[in-house]
C-alpha cells in the first residue's frame, strides 16, 4: 500500500518536472520566439493562407469573443447534424445507430464546450467516423479555444494599457499544432506499444477458454485517448474510460495519462508566470492551487486505500482498500489521485467509477468541480481562478485601505458586478438544477420520459441525491465525469445538461476576458509600497480563503444532504 | 491624530433618541430598497409577519408553535430597526456635527448695502443673514458676527474664526490676495469690511456637507458601488441556496417550516455589513468633519485613501513660519559682543520675521552672558537713519547719527560694496558663508563702514515630529513632496532634514501644475493643499484638492476639501481617514462573511435533524434543541449590529504596516475572528435560551 | 462578421483534416509497428486464440482461477461498473451473496480470508487481473478438484504475479494463470 501512496508522488513530481519547461515553451510559443517546433511554420502559413486569416491582426476583447463565438458555433451545428445521421455515414463497422435528436444535442455540447459528458457509451453510442471527425476534433479544437482564450487574458496582463488581446485564430492554431498535436503523438504511441488498439478493424469475436463466445470491441482508440488527457477533454473511447483494460492497459499507462491530465493545465499556470514576467505571481498561484489539489489528494487516498467501512462490516480482508469500481492493476492510491486529478482539471476522465467512491472521496470530487480552478481545465481554468481573484481583490483591497487594483488596474463596479454574476452562475446552474432534477423525482415519478425520474438513480437515498448533484456540477465545471449510476440518457437529462455546459462554458470565458479588456483599458497605476501586491504568498492565501468561504457557503446544504450525510450514515 | 476639537458621545441620549425615531421611519420600503440587503430581511420579516397572523387566526399548527414563529418575526423586526438605528445614528451624530457649524450663523442680522442710482451707496439696511443672495454686498464692523461666506471687496480686519476651527488666536484677512475669504459665523475683532457673497444661499460648502451627511443626497461612493453589488450577490447566492432547499427537503423527506427557511436565510445573507454599510460611509464624512475638513464629496474622502503623492508647501507645513537666525559668527578681529551689537543695530528697523530673529537671538546671548546688554539697548538711536531693503541694494541697516554705516545683506551684495571700497573680504567669513550655504542655511553678511564684520547664520526651524509623520506617511505608501521657493541647494538640505522624498525648489505655480500631470500621467494620485487664487488650478488638477479655508474662493471652488483649521498638516490626517472608511467597509464585510461558517453549523444540522440523524454530528455546538439552534442563529445574527455599530461609527484604525501585513493582521482579526465569534456567541446564546425554553 | 464566418468554415476543414484525419493515420501508422499490431494482444492455446490478454474474460467453473466479479458480466462489447455507492443496502447484499457463495465453492476458507477485490466488481467489468492474494485464496479449491498438489499451484501463482514500476500493485492476470493451470493439468 505504502508504495502505491509513493507512486502517486512519483507521478506528482514527475509532472511537475515536465509542466515547468512546458509553460516555458508555451510562453515562447505565443510570444512568437523562437522555439524547437518552428518547423512547423510552413503548415501554420498554409492553414492561414487557405483560411484568409491575418496572424498579426490585432483584436480588442469583443473581436476576440466575436471570432470566438462564430466559430464554436459553426462547430456546434457541425457536431450536432453529423451526430444525428451517423448511421448514414461511412466508417461505422459495428453499425451503431445514428443518436437521437436530444442525445445528439447533448452530445454536440458537450464536446463542444470541452466537457465530454457522455450519455452514451463509446462503444455502440457512435461511429468510428464521428469518434473522430466530430469527437477527436472537437477534443482538439476545444482545447485550443480554451488555450487561446487564455493568451488573450495574459495580454491583457503583460501591457500597462492596450486594446489588442491577440489574434484568435492565431492562437487556436498554435496551440493546436504546437502544443497538443505533438503532445498527443507522443502520448498516443506510448498508449499503443503499451497495447491499446489503434486499427480501424471493428469487434472481435472470439472464445474464451472456459468456452463461452464473446464481442470485443475494439477500434483506433490511442490518438483519441491522448488527446481526450492533454486536453482536459475526459471522453472515453469505450464507456468506462480509462478504466478500461484496453484504454489504460497498465500501471505505467495510467501514470502517463494521470501525468497527461494534469501537464498543461499545469504548465499553462508557469506560462503565465514567463508570458506576463511575474513568475512570482504564476509562483503564489500555483502554491494556492497545489495547496488545496494536495490536501484533497491526501484524503481521497486515504480514504480509498482504507477501505469502504460497509464492506469491513460485512468481514472480508480489505487489504487493497475500498475496490467497488476500480482495476486491480491500478489500485485504489492511484485511481484516488486521478478521481482528483481529473475533477481538478475539467477533464473527466476516471479510471474508476466515481459512483462507488465512499463517500467523503465523492464528496471531495464534487467540491473539486464547484471550485474548478485548482488548475483547471486547458485555458478555462486559470479564467476562472481569475474571477476568484478579482473577488479577493476587491475584499482585501478595501481591507488595506485603497481603492482594490489588479496588476495596476483599479477594480471598480463593473468588473465585480461581472465577477459576481460569474460566481453567482455556478451556484444557479448547480443547484437550481439540481433541485429542479429532485423536485422531478419526488414529485413526478412516473413522467413518461425514456428513462422514468423513478428509474434514475442507480442508488437509493443520500447517495441517489450525490448523483444528481454530481451531474450537474460535472456538467456545469465541463468536466464530464459522473456518477454513472444515473439514467441520464434522456430528454430532461440531454436537454438541461445541454443548456448547462453551454452557459458553465462561455460566461466563464466571457466574463474574464471583458474584465480584462476592461482592465486593460484602464490607465495604468505604478507599484507603490501602499499597494497590495497579488504576487505575495499573504494574497495567495486571500485567495484561498475566498475560494472557500464562497465555495463553502454555495454549496454546503447540497453536499450535507449528500456526500456528508452518507458518510455520517456509514461511519 | 490630534485631539477632536468636538466631539459627541457614542450613544449621546438626545441623538439616540432621534436615532431610534429614525429607524422606524425608514422602515418605509421605498427608503429599505436602496439596500437591497437589508431589503430582504424586511421582506422576510412581512413574510413571518403574515404566517404569525394566519397560524393566530386559523391556528394551523405545520408551521411550528405560534411563540416560536412570533418570536422569530419578533427578531427580524430588530434586526431591521438595529440596522436603520446604525444609519440613522451615523446621520444623527453627522447632522449634529455640522448643526453646531451651522447654528452660529442662522439668522444673523447683515448689514446689505443697497444699491442707489449707479454705484453702492453707504446706506446700509440690517436683512437677516438667509435673505442675502449671490452678488450681494454687506459690511461687517468690530464686533459683528460675519453672515455669510464670502470675499473681502475692501478693507482690512482681524477675525476671531474659532467658532469654525477652534483656534483662539485672531486671523488677519484682507480685500485682495490670498486672504480676502471669510466664513460666515465668524465674529470681526477690528477695523470694518465690505464683503461680497460669493454663495447662494443654501449653497455653501458647510450646507453641502450637511446634505452629504444626512443622506438625502448622499450618493453612494464608487467603491461603496462595487461593495453593494458584491453583497446582493451574495445575498442573490443565498436566496438560490435557500430556495433549492426546499426540494432539497423534498427528496429528503423533510418538512421544512417558513420559519426556518426565512431564518436560514437571514442568517446567511451578509446583513452585519449591509446593516452597517451606509452608517460606514456617513461616520467617514464625520470624522472627516470632525478633523475640521468639509469634504465636497463622499467620494473625495474615499479617494484621500488612495493618494500617492502628496505635494506640501515648504513654509507652515515641513518648517515653522520663516526662517531664524542660529547663530554669530564675527570675522577675526571682532569681538562676538561687539558684532552681535552691530547685527542687531543693524536690524533695529528691520520688520521682517528674520529681522526680529535677529534681535531675538542678539537679547537672548547677550541676556546669557554679562551685563552688557545695558551698552546694546541703551544706545542712543536718535537721529540714526533706518535703511530699507531694496532689491537693488540687496541689503539693508542703519547710518547712525555719527555717520557710521551699517549693513547687513546677502553676501553678493555686501561682498560688491566692500570690494567697491577697497576693502577685502576675510577668508574665514567666505568659508563660513559657504558652509552655512551647504547647510541648508542663509548666511546674512554685515559690514560697518564696507568693512565686513562677520556673518549670522538664518536657518529654517524644521516642525518637530514632522520627520515622523513623513515615516508614517512612506509606510502607507504615499510619497511626500516639498513645495519650496529656496534653492535647489537649500531645498535639498531641508528635504533631507525633514526626511520627504522629493522637492520641487524655486516653484513657480505652474511647476505644482506640471509636477502633479506628470506624476498622474504616470497613474498616481495626487492631492495637494493650497489657498492662492494661482493654486487654483493645481487644486483642481489634482485628485484630492484641499484648500484652506483662510484661502481665496477661487482656490475654495477648485479644491474638492476645505480645511477649516488652515493646517497645511491635514491632508495626513485626510488620507488616513479616507484609508479608515475602506478598511473599515472591507474588514466588517469579512467578519459578516465569515460569520456564516458558524451559522451554517447551527441552522443546517438543525433543520434536518429529524429526518437525518446522521447530521447531529455536524452540530459541533452541541446545540440544545432544533428550535434554540436557530434562535441562538438568529438573535446573534441581529445583536452583532449594534454591537459593531461603535466600531463602524468610529472606524477600524489604520496600521501604516505595509499593504501585505495589514492584510494579514486584518485577516486574523476579522477573518478568523468572524470565524470564532459567532460559535462563542451562538453558543451562549443558546445556553441563555435553554434557562427559559 | 462575414469575414468570422468564412474564416470560421475554412478553418473548420483544415482542422479536421490536420486533427481528425492525418493524425489517427499517423497514430494507425504507429499502432502497425507495435507487438499487437495495433489490434490488442491476444493469448492463443495450440494456436487458437483464447482471448485478449488485457480483456478480462469470465470464469465460472471451479477449475479455473476466477476472476472478479463483473457489472455487465465481461461483456466486452459494453463495458461498465457497478456504480454502486458504499453506502447502497442492496449492494452490501450483493456482496453479502458473493462471499456466502465464494464460502460455499472453496470450503476451509474463512470469511477473514477473502480479499475485497473478489467479492467487489471491478470499474470496467473487464478487470483481466486479481490480486496475488484473491489468487492463493482460490489455491486450494483448484488444487482439490484438478487433484493438484497445493504447493504446486502455489508455485504457478507465485510464477503468475506481476509487480509494476513507480509502485504499482502485484497482481496476476486471470487469462494467463488459467492457460498454464491448463498446461500445468495436462501434463
Amino acid at each position: 500500500m505504502s508504495t502505491e501512496i509513493l507512486g502517486t508522488i512519483i507521478i506528482f513530481l514527475f509532472t511537475m518536472m515536465l509542466a515547468y519547461p512546458l509553460g516555458k515553451y508555451m510562453a515562447k510559443v505565443f510570444n512568437g520566439e523562437k522555439t524547437l517546433t518552428d518547423f512547423m511554420n510552413p503548415l501554420e502559413r498554409l492553414i492561414f493562407r487557405i483560411s484568409g486569416i491575418n496572424p498579426k491582426e490585432s483584436m480588442n476583447w469583443k473581436q476576440f469573443l466575436k471570432a470566438m463565438l462564430t466559430i464554436n458555433m459553426l462547430w456546434l451545428v457541425y457536431a450536432f447534424f453529423m451526430l444525428l445521421f451517423q448511421d448514414k455515414l461511412p466508417l461505422n463497422p459495428d453499425g451503431n445507430p445514428g443518436q437521437t435528436p436530444d442525445l445528439a444535442f447533448n452530445t454536440a455540447i458537450s464536446f463542444l464546450v470541452n466537457c465530454n459528458l457522455q450519455h452514451y457509451s463509446g462503444e455502440s453510442g457512435l461511429t468510428y467516423l464521428t469518434q473522430l471527425i466530430v469527437i477527436t476534433f472537437l477534443q482538439f479544437v476545444s482545447a485550443a479555444t480554451g488555450i487561446a482564450a487564455l493568451v488573450a487574458l495574459f495580454n491583457g496582463l503583460k501591457e500597462k494599457t492596450t486594446n489588442n488581446l491577440g489574434n484568435f485564430w492565431n492562437y487556436l492554431v498554435k496551440s493546436t499544432t504546437r502544443i497538443l498535436l505533438p503532445l498527443s503523438i507522443v502520448v498516443a504511441a506510448i498508449l499503443a506499444f503499451n497495447g491499446t488498439p489503434t486499427s480501424y478493424d471493428g469487434k472481435d469475436s472470439i472464445v474464451t477458454l472456459q468456452g463461452d463466445s464473446v464481442q470485443v470491441s475494439r477500434g483506433p482508440a490511442a490518438g483519441m485517448i491522448a488527446i481526450k488527457q492533454l486536453g482536459t477533454n475526459g471522453g472515453g473511447w469505450f464507456g468506462v474510460n480509462s478504466a478500461h483494460p484496453l484504454e489504460n492497459p497498465n500501471y505505467f499507462t495510467n501514470a502517463v495519462e494521470t501525468i497527461a491530465i494534469l501537464l498543461i493545465p499545469i504548465a499553462l499556470v508557469f506560462a503565465l508566470g514567463f508570458y506576463i514576467h511575474r513568475r512570482k505571481l504564476a509562483k503564489v498561484i500555483f502554491a494556492v492551487m497545489t495547496f488545496l489539489f494536495v490536501i484533497f489528494c491526501t484524503i481521497n487516498i486515504y480514504y480509498e486505500t482504507k477501505g469502504n467501512p460497509a464492506i469491513d462490516k460485512l468481514g472480508v480482508a480489505q487489504n487493497m482498500g475500498s475496490m467497488e469500481g476500480k482495476e486491480v492493476r491500478l489500485g485504489a492510491a492511484a485511481t484516488a489521485f486521478w478521481s482528483v486529478a481529473t475533477t481538478s482539471t475539467s477533464n473527466g476522465s476516471v479510471n474508476g467509477m466515481h459512483d462507488s467512491l465512499t463517500p467523503v472521496s465523492g464528496g471531495v470530487v464534487i467540491l473539486d468541480m464547484m471550485i474548478n480552478a485548482l488548475y483547471g481545465g486547458v485555458g478555462v481554468g486559470l479564467l476562472n481562478y481569475f474571477i476568484f481573484i478579482i473577488i479577493a481583490v476587491f475584499i482585501s483591497g478595501l481591507m488595506v485601505g485603497r481603492t482594490p487594483e489588479f496588476m495596476g488596474h483599479k477594480v471598480e463596479a463593473r468588473e465585480v458586478k461581472i465577477a459576481a454574476l460569474i460566481t453567482l452562475l455556478s451556484a444557479f446552474l448547480i443547484k437550481g438544477f439540481t433541485a429542479l432534477a429532485a423536485y422531478m423525482v419526488i414529485h413526478h415519478p412516473e413522467i413518461g420520459w425514456a428513462v422514468k425520474p423513478s428509474a434514475w438513480l442507480n442508488n437509493p437515498s443520500y447517495h441517489g441525491f450525490s448523483e444528481m448533484l454530481y451531474e450537474y456540477t460535472s456538467s456545469n465545471a465541463n468536466n464530464g465525469s459522473g456518477f454513472e449510476g444515473l439514467g441520464d440518457n434522456n430528454i430532461f437529462w440531454n436537454v438541461s445538461t445541454g443548456i448547462v455546459l453551454l452557459l458553465g462554458r462561455f460566461l466563464p470565458i466571457i466574463a474574464p476576458l471583458a474584465i480584462m479588456g476592461l482592465l486593460a483599458n484602464k490607465k495604468f497605476i505604478p507599484e507603490s509600497p501602499g499597494t497590495l501586491r497579488t504576487d505575495s504568498y499573504t494574497f495567495g492565501v486571500m485567495t484561498l480563503v475566498i475560494i472557500i468561504i464562497i465555495t463553502a457557503l454555495s454549496y454546503l446544504p447540497a453536499l450535507g444532504l449528500g456526500p456528508i450525510a452518507e458518510y455520517f450514515s456509514i461511519y | 491624530m490630534k485631539q477632536r476639537k468636538r466631539s459627541i458621545k457614542l450613544f449621546d441620549p438626545a441623538l439616540t433618541g432621534t436615532a431610534i425615531q429614525q429607524s422606524f421611519i425608514k422602515l418605509n420600503p421605498a427608503l429599505m430598497i436602496k439596500n437591497p440587503v437589508m431589503f430582504t430581511v424586511e421582506i422576510g420579516t412581512a413574510v413571518m409577519l403574515v404566517v404569525s397572523a394566519w397560524q393566530a387566526v386559523t391556528g394551523d399548527t405545520t408551521q411550528g408553535a405560534l411563540w416560536y414563529n412570533i418570536t422569530i418575526f419578533a427578531i427580524l423586526f430588530i434586526t431591521v430597526l438595529f440596522a436603520n438605528f446604525a444609519e440613522a445614528l451615523a446621520e444623527a451624530r453627522g447632522k449634529a456635527q455640522a448643526e453646531s457649524l451651522r447654528k452660529t450663523r442662522e439668522d444673523t442680522p447683515a448689514k446689505k448695502i443697497t444699491a442707489t442710482g449707479n454705484g453702492f451707496s453707504k446706506e446700509t439696511t440690517v436683512v437677516a443673514s438667509s435673505t442675502l443672495k449671490l452678488g450681494d454686498h454687506f459690511v461687517c464692523e468690530a464686533g459683528d458676527i460675519i453672515p455669510m461666506d464670502g470675499e473681502i471687496v475692501k478693507g482690512i480686519a482681524t477675525i476671531d474664526e474659532s467658532a469654525i476651527t477652534g483656534e483662539s488666536a485672531p486671523v488677519i484677512r484682507e480685500a485682495g490676495g490670498d486672504k480676502s475669504s471669510v466664513t460666515g459665523g465668524t465674529k470681526i475683532l477690528s477695523d470694518r469690511i465690505i464683503v461680497k457673497v460669493t454663495t447662494a444661499p443654501g449653497e455653501s460648502f458647510l450646507d453641502k456637507m450637511i446634505a452629504l451627511v444626512e443622506g438625502a443626497s448622499r450618493q453612494k461612493t464608487p467603491n461603496e458601488i462595487a461593495l453593494t453589488i458584491l453583497l446582493a450577490a451574495f445575498t442573490l447566492i443565498f436566496i438560490i441556496v435557500c430556495v433549492t432547499l426546499k426540494p432539497f427537503a423534498d427528496y429528503a423527506n423533510t418538512p421544512i417550516t417558513i420559519a426556518a427557511f426565512i431564518s436560514l436565510f437571514v442568517c446567511l445573507i451578509p446583513t452585519t455589513i449591509g446593516g452597517l454599510l451606509s452608517a460606514i460611509g456617513i461616520a467617514g464624512m464625520d470624522r472627516a468633519l470632525r478633523a475640521n475638513v468639509i469634504a465636497k464629496s463622499g467620494k473625495a474622502v474615499e479617494t484621500a485613501g488612495d493618494i500617492d503623492v502628496l505635494l506640501l508647501d515648504k513654509t507652515g507645513t515641513i518648517t515653522i513660519g520663516n526662517r531664524k537666525a542660529t547663530n554669530f559668527y564675527p570675522a577675526n578681529g571682532v569681538s562676538n559682543k561687539e558684532f552681535i551689537r552691530i547685527s542687531a543695530l543693524s536690524s533695529m528697523s528691520d520688520d521682517t520675521p528674520e529681522g526680529k530673529s535677529i534681535i531675538e537671538l542678539a537679547k537672548s546671548n547677550i541676556e546669557k552672558s554679562d551685563t552688557s546688554k545695558v551698552i546694546l539697548f541703551s544706545e542712543d538711536l536718535s537721529g540714526a537713519r533706518f535703511i530699507k531693503f531694496t532689491a537693488e541694494t540687496r541689503s539693508s541697516g542703519v547710518t547712525m547719527a555719527n555717520g557710521t554705516r551699517i549693513r547687513k545683506g546677502a553676501f553678493d551684495a555686501i561682498r560688491n560694496m566692500t570690494v567697491k571700497a577697497g576693502n577685502t573680504v576675510p577668508a574665514e567669513t567666505e568659508e563660513k558663508v559657504k558652509l552655512i550655504a551647504g547647510n541648508g542655511g542663509t548666511p546674512l553678511v554685515v559690514a560697518v563702514d564696507d568693512e565686513i564684520k562677520g556673518v549670522i547664520e538664518l536657518q529654517d526651524i524644521i516642525k518637530p515630529g514632522i520627520q515622523e509623520r513623513f515615516e508614517r506617511l512612506r509606510k502607507m505608501g504615499v510619497k511626500t513632496v516639498m513645495v519650496t521657493g529656496d534653492n535647489p541647494l537649500t531645498a535639498k538640505y531641508i528635504a533631507n532634514v525633514a526626511g520627504v522624498d522629493d522637492f520641487i525648489a524655486e516653484a513657480k505655480p505652474e511647476d505644482k501644475m506640471n509636477y502633479i500631470r506628470q506624476e498622474q500621467s504616470s497613474g498616481k494620485l495626487v492631492a495637494m493643499m493650497g489657498d492662492g487664487t494661482n493654486d487654483a488650478p493645481a487644486l483642481a488638477q489634482a485628485d484630492v484638492g484641499v484648500s484652506m479655508n483662510s484661502g481665496t474662493q477661487a482656490a475654495k471652488e477648485a479644491g474638492n476639501m476645505i480645511d477649516l483649521d488652515n493646517d497645511p498638516t491635514k491632508l495626513i490626517e485626510v488620507v488616513e481617514i479616507g484609508k479608515q472608511l475602506l478598511i473599515t467597509r472591507g474588514t466588517l464585510t469579512t467578519f459578516s462573511i465569515a460569520n456564516d461558517v458558524a451559522k451554517y453549523f447551527a441552522i443546517v444540522p438543525a433543520l434536518f435533524i429529524a429526518s437525518i440523524p446522521a447530521l447531529q454530528s455536524l452540530n459541533i455546538m452541541n446545540l440544545k434543541s432544533p428550535e434554540s439552534a436557530i434562535l441562538s442563529a438568529v438573535i446573534f445574527n441581529a445583536i452583532i449590529i449594534p454591537m459593531l455599530i461603535p466600531l463602524a461609527l468610529k472606524g477600524v484604525a489604520y496600521k501604516p504596516i505595509g499593504a501585505s501585513a495589514l492584510l494579514r493582521r486584518n485577516l486574523l482579526i476579522y477573518g478568523l475572528g468572524g470565524i470564532i465569534a459567532p460559535f462563542i456567541g451562538i453558543k451562549l446564546i443558546d445556553m441563555l435560551l435553554g434557562v427559559f425554553m | 462578421m462575414k469575414k468570422n464566418v468564412l474564416i470560421s468554415l475554412k478553418l473548420t476543414l483544415v482542422m479536421i483534416i490536420l486533427c481528425a484525419v492525418l493524425y489517427p493515420l499517423l497514430i494507425a501508422g504507429i499502432g502497425k509497428v507495435t507487438p499487437g499490431g495495433g489490434k490488442g494482444e491476444t493469448l492463443s492455446v495450440n494456436g487458437k486464440v483464447v482471448g485478449y490478454e488485457r480483456v478480462g474474460q469470465k470464469f465460472t467453473e471451479d477449475k479455473y482461477f476466477r476472476g472478479r466479479p463483473s457489472a455487465v458480466d465481461y461483456n466486452a462489447a459494453g463495458s461498465a461498473g457497478s456504480n454502486k455507492g458504499p453506502s447502497n443496502p442492496e449492494y452490501l447484499k450483493i456482496v453479502q451473496d458473493r462471499i456466502d457463495s465464494f464460502l460455499v465453492h472453496n470450503p476451509g476458507i474463512k470469511k477473514e480470508e477473502i480479499p475485497a477485490d473478489l467479492v467487489t466488481a471491478s470499474g470496467s467489468g473487464l478487470d483481466p487481473d486479481i490480486s496475488p492474494a484473491s489468487a492463493y485464496v482460490q489455491v486450494k479449491r483448484v488444487a482439490a478438484i484438478r487433484k493438484l498438489q497445493e504447493n504446486k499451484v502455489r508455485t504457478l501463482v507465485d510464477e503468475h504475479i506481476e509487480t509494476s514500476l513507480l509502485g504499482g500493485p502485484s497482481l496476476v492476470n486471470v487469462l494467463k494463470l488459467n492457460i498454464g493451470l491448463d498446461k500445468m493439468s495436462e501434463l
